[in-house]
């Protein structure tokens, strides 16, 4: 037993009744890290002197007495995609090696703020661009629950570090599911916050119409806490919605009873396992025991998201990573004979094979006689696939499927292949070609491994999604499920 | 220019459009990198070619989901990063001002 196995509210209460302190959470957090991590992979990097310099002032606002916030004292780390004032933030790329921001992410500061303590950075995919974390250019993490197998992407090492019980949360970002497949396959809840709803300030920039960063713990709830400190309008980032975040603690005690809940017909097709299937199942008996209307769905344009989403990424990859030149940040080519040549150098040593392949990828659908036939077409069907979201949240409250078609697949297993790994995000990616709001929750085991059930909201519904992923986790009763080697 | 006004889609991806793509995107890809990339390029152009079955008559584009346009702020000065600050991750930089290898 680890202080790490219990969830944030139970924390909480530990560190208000000075069972333990927020010094010794952090300290027990950090000695995990280095005991357990070797082979799992999920840290680029530790921050144990900022982690016990921020438990130190949560110690002391605990020990004050005035009610500090749900998040203080309590082990978080970051995607290293977040930027983090002073601490090396790489995107798992060698591009970047060695950059210190010289400011933090919104998020960051706002959980800072909030009192949580930053135990380190997050391995991801290279620039977020991945499904299983093989694409960070520093290490592969392994899924915690079976070292042969992939922890899921691009948020892979923030997801196994919650599994893990090397952080009680972390922040991840989902571009087509990158928050909620890693939780999947790693038994943890992910959220997908609808576009906007959270501020993309000092996040390295994927693919700016679809990149949202989401929170990943254990519990519905530990989710929750981490959504509502970071959620809401950001002066700093013009994207962000106006709408207040409201009060989403509420959704977790609704229940679902008299919601109509639509279950996606083409979500349930070609390549869903066995396995797969028979748990999602049991989450729509639990669902229909709490009193919630199933019913079947059609999302006819979703056999084009996937086509649409690999162009428009890739066309916003091209565009974004043009900064990555090596002139004002990362290790560059400063003694190359010419600029040209400096910029050449340094993105071709820096630049991993899927970084490479999709901002060629995305040069050639945004170039003049393929821009029509490509980027253009591609925006429009993503207009059918928004349509199709908002033509069911007509009927339905929420959405329900399972979150990806199978659990964690074995190391090496896709790398050769892109096209299969693209496949990985094919029930997940639609909901970022939406905007709409999403969540991937634990609900069972097959084969040793977890699956996660997706549960889909409109556009800023994250009440919605928290609300019935806290009934599929109630019924499913496995969060406290540890994997073996790491229940110490 | 090699190749790029062509009409023809994902069958127009050659060797040739690869060394220019990557001449575009500056990834400096040398002739062993290139002949990696080209039939990893055609598969995805030939598995994202599915949008031409796609009907779109009359569908307008979808640039983006927030529905915000020309969102502003007062125009307002306020403090931003030191000199030293914005060049601290710079390679290489000389009396404040970011040093590049000569444009030829």
């Amino acid at each position: 037993m680890s202080l790490l196995d219990l969830s944030i509210s139970e924390l909480g209460r530990g560190l208000r009744a000075r069972e333990f302190s927020s010094v010794e959470l952090a300290e027990e957090a950090l000695a995990r890290v280095e005991s357990l991590d070797g082979t799992l992979g999920a840290f680029l990097r530790t921050t144990p002197e900022l982690a016990l310099e921020q438990a130190r002032a949560a110690d002391r606002r605990l020990a004050d007495g005035a009610d500090p916030p749900a998040l203080c004292g309590i082990p978080i780390g970051h995607k290293d995609v977040l930027c983090t004032k002073g601490v090396e933030t790489t995107s798992g790329s060698r591009i970047l090696e060695g950059f210190r921001p010289p400011y933090d992410a919104t998020v960051v500061a706002r959980l800072a703020q909030d009192g949580a303590v930053v135990v380190g950075k997050m391995n991801c995919d290279e620039f977020a661009m991945g499904s299983s974390n093989e694409n960070s250019a520093f290490q592969p993490t392994v899924n915690p629950w079976n070292s042969e197998r992939v922890p899921g992407g691009s948020s892979g090492g923030s997801a196994a570090a919650v599994a893990a019980r090397l952080a009680v949360a972390t922040l991840g970002t989902d571009t087509g599911g990158s928050v909620r497949l890693p939780a999947s396959f790693c038994g943890v809840v992910g959220v997908k916050p609808s576009y906007g709803r959270v501020s993309r300030y000092g996040v390295i920039a994927f693919a700016s119409s679809l990149d949202q960063v989401g929170p990943l713990a254990k519990t519905v709830e530990d989710a929750q806490l981490v959504l509502s400190s970071i959620a809401g309008p950001d002066r700093r980032d013009s994207t962000t919605a106006a709408a207040p975040v409201g009060d989403l603690a509420r959704a977790l005690q609704e229940g679902v009873r008299g919601l109509r809940l639509g279950i996606p017909r083409e979500y349930l097709e070609a390549g869903l396992e066995d396995g797969v299937r028979g748990v999602f199942e049991s989450a729509c008996r639990w669902l229909e025991a709490e009193g919630a209307e199933l019913v079947e769905v059609s999302l006819p344009s979703t056999q084009y998201a996937l086509a649409a989403y690999y162009v428009i990424a890739p066309a916003e990859v091209s565009s974004n990573l043009a900064r990555m030149d090596g002139i004002r940040f990362g290790p560059g080519e400063p003694r190359a004979p010419s600029l040209l040549e400096a910029y050449e150098q340094a993105r071709n040593r820096g630049f991993g094979a899927e970084v490479r392949r999709r901002v060629a990828l995305g040069t050639f659908v945004l170039s003049s006689g393929y821009y029509d036939a490509y980027y253009l077409r591609a925006q429009k069907v993503r207009t059918l696939v928004a349509q199709d979201f908002s033509r069911v949240f007509e009927k339905v409250d929420a959405l329900i499927s399972p979150t990806a078609p199978t659990p964690a697949f074995k190391l090496g297993e896709r790398t050769q292949d892109p096209l299969a790994m693209y496949a990985t995000d094919a029930l997940t990616l639609p909901a970022n070609l939406a905007g709409i709001s999403g969540l991937s929750v634990p609900a069972g085991f097959t084969s040793g491994l977890p699956v996660g059930v997706q549960v889909l909201g409109p556009y800023l519904g994250e009440a919605m999604c928290l609300r019935v992923g806290a009934v599929v986790e109630r019924a499913a009763d496995v969060w406290r499920r540890v994997p073996a080697g790491f229940d110490g | 220019m090699v190749g790029v006004d062509r009409e023809d889609s994902a069958g127009g991806l050659d060797l040739a459009l690869v060394a220019h793509l990557s001449r575009l995107a500056r990834l400096g890809l040398t002739d062993a990198e290139m002949a990696a990339i080209l039939p990893q390029l055609q598969a995805i152009l030939a598995a994202v070619d599915r949008l031409q079955e796609a009907d779109v008559s009359g569908v307008d584009a979808t640039a983006q989901v927030g529905g915000l346009y020309d969102v502003m702020r007062d125009d307002q000065v306020e403090p931003g990063l030191s000199a030293d600050e914005a060049l601290a991750n710079a390679p290489s930089h000389e009396a404040g001002l970011l040093r590049v290898p000569a444009i030829q």
